[in-house]
């Protein structure tokens, strides 16, 4: 039975930004919905909010709407598009809430839109987990003993049967946010308060501790006929306790016989067929009691998720495609298996040869009042995958793909601390490095039944791990040029990077490289091929191993290498990954064969068929350079994989590897601060003071020139990581003693804080000779917030003409004097019209995918083309905006997550994500990426105002506007009296520190709608924090920045009935 | 323990690796089996008599060997070639480890091998005979002459050597409900290497089981008195098993209730007048897909065959019922005029996926219809 004729149109609901939890695997399934069901002829419609992303370039749908995914928007959306049906399967945990948000408004009955993939009863069935666990018991299938609750009261009497531990989930929220697990009845109260807030059902499952139990997850696809297979068993080298996406985890389960990964198989088609789903991917999660083999079912997702992601890049077989194709009325059978050329059906189950190991990345360092200990609540930002042909081998590659300075089991225990302690408490309560202090334990020769008892790891990764340990040992004892053949190739097959025998040997990576060619000890490549080389592959989606036969059959083609942007992190996101794709497309439109390395399972750019060729490999100097000594590109491009790549510049031009685009020494000139200075000084160009700095008399010294507040941050690092605004000498010696490491080899470096200044970023486009602006964006925030953190218009809203003129030709000097060839990412800072140059980055910077998304026109595309030798009027490029349009980039933050830390946004970068909103008036695209970014604002109410000193010069424009918008006022005494002294009516509030009532009390008692508060200096910082902190946990919104609460004002006096929806179709 | 070892294949080519299990030089006919679980019932099935198997999944041993899963008592295939043998085991259920069951058995086993590549070459050359040995001063040309010495599996009957010589009774239901049975009916399964998986469920669906030797005459199967008869699956090449074949027939002409797998599936159609070939390199694996003709249904299914019916061989009165979709070739046949019916792959799964064990609940209906119709 071929697809559904009646269907011929479809609304694709998208993931919206990148959260913990929710991240780029949203865009690589998306992006292979929209592509399959357009190439199926239907006519598709897709909303996301998030323009970094490849799903919403404009050629990917018929029509892309970047709109909030929010229910009174899309309903707009519906109203004008008409669609006969929503896919809610595509978007993560967003697309299918709101999904179920439109069924329950009645929407989707009104337009008559049928919901395909997922219908509203088996959503409801898999994620209301009472109704879940009715379900299960229904059909005999085991859950772990658990209670509902409603309330505290309700959640003390199941308490009161489970006993402790245990584990705590609130309903509908992401990534298991709110939850935890409790040993105590303290902790067991906080966590249920904090869960019943967050769950949008007030609703909680309080479970049975099934901490220590081996953790499964299988991959379920199944069509209208009832074809079900199983496309992946992942098993969690974690045990239960961790949050899946918190875990290492492994494919396919290595741990269980067939008998007992049969029953998972068996009870997850029986699941599926329950839960009614009936055309599509879901993934289902068990545990195992290691003691006896007792199966429980934890949870089922009736969608595409994190793990059918991974799922698909560790087989080869694309889970979103397919699961879309289902949904408009194929059948497995009828569907072909791309990777074999159509050789064999969909209807098959993959069989891998290799063995895939997942880590989890964490940003920890920037959170660093955060809770770190890993529980059911991810934590994670992003994730790295590593393909070997033995578990060793692939456990070593992930390590060195997590940029973590780890080529291998590298021993982190210092000598001082009480190492046995140390130890003992970061086995039994993990954080983001357990398995290196596994490690540790091991080297330290702890019985392995103890490591087993605390981490309740299987026995058999242990002994894995133990015997890598073992190598170690034998190789500390081993000089290097004492290691044959077979030793390299031994130490090799285990995975040990050419960095770490080094390490281990006294010697140096090069030295280990030299021996090991001299050796014959190279890499093959082996084909991701979903069938264990049972059928011939043509799909070049390969991985190193050292093994006889290579696989990789280099082509004679004129190539480039695109070196990707590894794992997520803060500072370095889906918007990297988005550049990465782009100008591997552009190379296959002029005739290049594209060749990728990457390690991120989540991106768009790990899918097998967006370049000519894929290689699945960390992007480190050891693997790099094999896949070059292999495949001889034309050269490499470096400039689109933010800071990963970059880091290789040197080592690639040391082994004669030709880089395309801009010279490498334009990132030394405009990193290295004297360079940056003398030839911003040849240029004419006003910096704010400025000094470099390595050690404290020098930093002192310098400060007094510069003048307070200044900012300061180490030298070469990306997204802002540990900048900081200091304001007076003590905050500056605190930070040199404590936050950094300030040396000759690091030195640290001081701006002058430019107060008030509006901050501007540029994005260049150059071919050498023809400079041109690809976009120039105002941030709304003050200058001082790192840019990856505020929010920003293009076009600017309220620069002069004068100085967006004075910002071009600046840019381009720039661009002209360090001979860009690609793309180049400036920072300015406007005061008083006066234009500051802050920052160069040659490269392609994160505001590249909103810019093209807003120019319709892809920066990246024509960037890549100017570096393989093509004229930017070759290309045709325009940088003509549509007219009448404003576009707002908000960011957004993960404060949610850590409840502990304070929401207060500052010069190091901590979103996670950001989103798009598009209107006719700079107010109308600021209200909607604020809903877009969830920040639902009042229109009217209390507003709560507390404003630092030097803001309070903008208090006689803001406060008549609150009033016009119809708030009345409460302020803190200093605010208070300039308000008063303007002739307004206003109350007065404590702050906290002055006794109570005061105002954290007033937001907890409800009484405030509206939060404006800005703060400068640690002291100030940190007295107010409860109050952001209160604001958060209660949603309330919170402004930080006076020109923030100016942006606000504008978007509340816009009405959201007359807000326009056009797609990017219509709009460019 | 491990030892120097050397896989040598007919092809000329000298692997060599290192050895595990017992330290005998063994030949065999080397398939590839792509299963990611189930070593120990792929290991224990005497299918794969006169094979050795290369495992394309790269950990084979993890979780040892445990008193439940084996197949039959003994390890029939001539060795196995592995990418890698853990230096644990780890499983609740293990009592030993695989080298430890393999010495036991006096099975030879090889691991660092690049099984891939491998398999890959048993793709694009077909099958090829293989040989297994320790390596030591003239090992080399002892298992050269082994090879030449071994003839392959065409024409070779493997059924009535594995055989049981002695008629039995089954009483085991299904792991982990040993008890679930049924007793109503009498089944004789003729033994032509039958897995243990496929009695306990003829035990739990169906009824009594007594199992047979492959040369039973129709007499001595008829005192029995049974009310269906089941052909095992089992080793080699159906085409000499003569007397298999005329017993069939003569079980056909009194319309008695047949239920073929595997090799019972290719000795049914042979007795219906098809025709079987030896194909390029088998099915060997877990997740091959199966289309039910009829209802259009795709099963994944357990699979384990080197021989195969020539679906254009088919009679007016055999419909085929199942193909593969991996090759098109045919999985399952019925017989229009008769209670007869068989299946190429393995519904008894063990290792595999559970769908098709519904064909023994069709067995079961297969047999009350006819108990009604007599």
């Amino acid at each position: 039975m071929p697809k559904r004729t009646d269907i011929k149109s479809v609304l694709i609901i998208g993931a919206g930004p990148i959260i913990i939890g929710q991240a780029c695997e949203f865009d690589y399934s998306g992006a292979q919905a929209c592509k399959a069901l357009k190439a199926e002829g239907l006519r598709v419609i897709l909303v996301n909010s998030n323009p970094a992303t490849i799903m919403t370039d404009p050629l990917l749908a018929d029509a892309t709407y970047i709109e909030p995914i929010h229910w009174k928007s899309i309903e707009k959306i519906i109203d004008k598009e008409r669609p006969d049906a929503l896919l809610p399967t595509m978007g993560g945990q967003t697309g299918l809430n709101t999904a179920l948000t439109l069924a329950k408004e009645g929407i989707l009955k009104k337009y008559n839109v049928e919901l395909i993939g997922a219908s509203r009863e088996a959503i409801d069935k898999a994620e209301d987990r009472e109704l879940f666990d009715q379900t299960m018991k229904g059909i005999g299938i085991e859950t772990p003993r658990s209670g509902i609750a409603h309330s505290m009261e309700e959640a003390l009497i199941v308490q009161e049967d489970l006993g402790f531990p245990c584990i705590i989930r609130p309903s509908f929220t992401l990534g298991g946010s709110g939850g935890g697990v409790a040993y105590n009845i303290q902790e067991f109260k906080e966590i249920c308060k904090k869960g019943l807030d967050l769950s949008p059902t007030t609703e909680l499952l309080i479970d049975e501790s099934l901490l220590g139990w081996k953790e499964y997850e299988l991959e379920v696809v199944r069509d209208k006929n009832d074809n079900c297979i199983i496309i992946c068993s992942i098993e969690n080298l974690d045990p239960m306790g961790v949050h899946t996406g918190d875990s290492i985890t492994v494919a396919p389960a290595q741990t269980l016989t067939d008998k007992e990964y049969q029953i998972l198989r068996d009870q997850s088609f029986k699941i599926l067929r329950e839960i009614g789903v009936e055309t599509g991917g879901s993934n289902v999660q068990f545990g195992i009691n290691p003691e006896n083999g007792r199966v429980v079912v934890i949870e089922m997702n009736p969608r595409v998720s994190r793990s059918s992601a991974l799922a698909s890049k560790a087989t080869g077989f694309p889970i979103a495609k397919v699961a879309a194709l289902l949904s408009i009325g194929f059948t497995l059978d009828e569907l072909q298996n791309d990777i074999t050329n159509g050789l064999t059906p969909a209807s098959f189950e993959p069989s891998i040869d290799y063995i895939v190991t997942k880590i989890p990345k964490f940003a920890f360092e920037k959170f660093p009042q955060a809770n770190d200990r890993l529980t059911t609540q991810m934590k994670s930002v992003g994730e790295v995958m590593g393909i070997g042909r033995t578990f060793q081998e692939s456990l070593q590659k992930a390590l060195q793909s997590l940029e973590e300075d780890l080529h291998g089991f590298e021993s982190i225990l210092d000598n001082s601390s009480d190492q046995k302690e140390t130890l003992r408490y970061q086995l039994t309560f993990p954080g983001s490095r357990r398995i290196l202090y596994v490690a540790e334990a091991i080297r330290l020769g702890w019985d392995v039944d103890q490591i087993n008892q605390l981490t309740g790891i299987d026995f058999w990764f242990l002994h894995q791990i133990i015997d890598l340990i073992d190598e170690e040992n034998t190789l500390q004892d081993t000089k290097l040029q004492n290691i044959d053949f077979d030793k390299m190739l031994n130490l090799k097959q285990k995975g040990f990077a050419d960095h770490r025998i080094a390490k281990l040997t006294r010697s140096t990576s090069q030295d280990v490289r030299n021996l090991r060619k001299k050796l014959g000890v190279i890499p093959a490549f082996k084909r991701v091929d979903t069938c264990a080389a049972e059928f011939a592959t043509e799909t070049a989606y390969m991985y190193s191993a050292y093994e006889g036969e290579c696989e990789s059959r280099p082509t004679s083609n004129k190539k480039v290498i695109v070196l990707g942007s590894g794992p997520n992190r803060i500072g370095q996101g889906i918007e990297f990954d988005y550049c990465c794709v782009h100008a591997s497309f552009a190379l296959q439109e002029e005739g290049y064969e594209s060749i990728m390395i990457n390690c991120n399972p989540e991106t768009v750019s790990t899918d097998y068929d967006t370049s000519n060729r894929l290689y699945f490999e960390p992007i480190t100097e050891e693997k790099v350079l094999d896949i070059i000594d292999l495949e001889k590109p034309e050269g490499v491009i470096i400039q689109f994989g933010g800071q990963t790549p970059l880091k290789l510049s040197e080592v690639l031009l040391s082994n004669n590897v030709t880089i395309l685009g801009t010279d490498v020494d334009a990132i030394d000139r405009s990193e290295d601060r004297e360079r940056f200075q003398s030839f911003a000084n040849q240029l004419n160009l006003k910096q704010p003071p400025n000094s470099t700095v390595k050690n404290l008399q020098e930093a002192i010294k310098a400060s007094e020139e510069i003048g307070f507040p200044i900012v300061v941050r180490p030298s070469y690092v990306l997204g802002g990581r540990a900048m900081e605004l200091v304001h007076t000498q003590v905050e500056l010696e605190k930070y040199l003693k404590e936050a950094v490491e300030v040396s000759d080899q690091k030195p640290i470096l001081l701006d002058g804080y430019l107060t008030d200044a509006i901050e501007v970023d540029v994005d260049v486009i150059s071919d050498g000779s023809d400079i041109q602006i690809g976009g120039i964006l105002q941030h709304i925030e003050q200058a001082g917030i790192h840019s990856g953190d505020s929010a920003c218009s293009l076009p600017p809203y309220s620069l002069t003409k004068k100085v967006i003129k004075e910002i071009e030709n600046q840019a381009k000097k720039i661009a002209e004097e360090l001979n860009v060839i690609g793309l180049m990412n400036i920072q300015f800072a406007v005061q008083d019209e006066n234009v500051f140059i802050i920052e160069v980055n040659p490269r392609a910077s994160r505001t590249v995918p909103f810019i093209s998304k807003c120019l319709g026109e892809s920066l990246v595309k024509s960037a890549t083309k100017t570096m393989v030798g093509k004229t930017l009027k070759d290309i045709g490029f325009s940088n003509d905006l549509p007219k009448d349009y404003f576009f707002v980039k908000e960011a957004v933050l993960p404060f949610d997550k850590f409840p502990s830390v304070d929401p207060i946004l500052g010069p190091e970068m901590k979103s996670t994500g950001e989103v798009m909103g598009i209107g006719s008036s700079f107010g109308e695209a600021y209200a909607k990426a604020q809903r877009a970014a969830n920040k639902i604002f009042p229109d009217s109410g209390l507003a709560f105002i507390s404003v630092k000193k030097s803001d309070r010069k903008y208090l006689s424009n803001l406060i008549p506007l609150l009033l016009e918008q119809g708030f009345s006022l409460i302020a803190t005494k200093g605010t208070a009296n300039t308000i008063k002294e303007l002739g307004y009516d206003v109350e007065i509030i404590n702050k906290v520190s002055e006794g109570r009532p005061h105002i954290v009390d007033e937001l907890l008692n409800n009484r405030v709608n509206l939060l404006i508060n800005t703060t400068e200096g640690r002291q100030s910082i940190e007295d107010s924090a409860s109050i952001r902190r209160t604001a958060l946990q209660n949603k309330l919104f919170c402004v930080t920045t006076v020109f923030g609460a100016f942006a606000l004002l504008e978007a509340m006096s816009t009405n959201s009935d007359n807000w326009i929806y056009n797609s990017l179709q219509e709009i460019n | 323990m491990s030892f120097p070892a050397i896989l040598i294949l007919e092809d000329g080519s000298i692997i060599e690796g290192v050895g595990f299990g017992a330290m005998e030089l063994s030949v065999g006919e080397i398939v590839f089996n792509t299963s990611m679980s189930g070593y120990q019932e792929i290991i224990t099935d005497p299918s794969y008599a006169k094979q050795i198997i290369a495992f394309t999944h790269p950990h084979i041993g993890n979780t040892g060997i445990n008193d439940e899963d084996n197949e039959s008592d003994s390890i029939f295939a001539s060795g196995i070639v592995i990418k890698d043998l853990p230096n644990h085991f780890s499983n609740w259920r293990a009592t030993q480890s695989l080298d430890s069951f393999l010495i036991s058995k006096r099975t030879i086993g090889i691991s660092n091998i690049d099984t891939r590549a491998l398999t890959s070459k048993l793709r694009d050359h077909g099958s090829l005979k293989a040989c297994i040995a320790p390596r030591d001063q003239g090992s080399l040309s002892s298992a050269k002459e082994a090879l030449s010495q071994f003839g392959g599996l065409e024409g070779l009957d493997l059924a009535k050597e594995v055989s049981t010589k002695h008629s039995f009774s089954w009483d085991e239901g299904a792991w982990p409900n040993y008890q679930d049975v049924k007793n109503e009916k009498l089944i004789v399964a003729i033994d032509f290497g039958v897995k243990k998986n496929i009695l306990r469920l003829l035990r739990k669906h169906v009824g009594k089981v007594q199992v047979v030797n492959a040369q039973i005459s129709f007499e001595d199967l008829m005192e029995l008195q049974p009310d269906g008869v089941f052909l095992s699956n089992g080793p080699g090449d159906p085409e000499p098993c003569n007397y298999a074949i005329e017993l069939i027939q003569q079980l056909l002409n009194i319309n008695m209730p047949i239920f073929g797998i595997c090799l019972g599936h290719q000795l049914l159609a042979l007795s219906g007048g098809c025709t079987t070939y030896k194909m390029k390199f088998g099915h060997h694996g877990a997740n091959h897909p199966v289309q039910d003709l009829a209802s259009k249904v795709v099963y994944i299914t357990s699979q384990n065959h080197g021989f195969a019916v020539e679906l254009s061989s088919l009679p007016k009165n055999i419909e085929p019922t199942h193909i593969s979709l991996f090759d098109q070739s045919l999985q399952g046949i019925a017989f229009k005029d008769k209670p007869a019916f068989s299946f190429q792959g393995h519904p008894e799964a063990s290792p595999g996926p559970h769908e098709l064990e519904e064909l023994f609940i069709k067995f079961d209906l297969m047999l009350e219809n006819n108990a009604k119709k007599n």
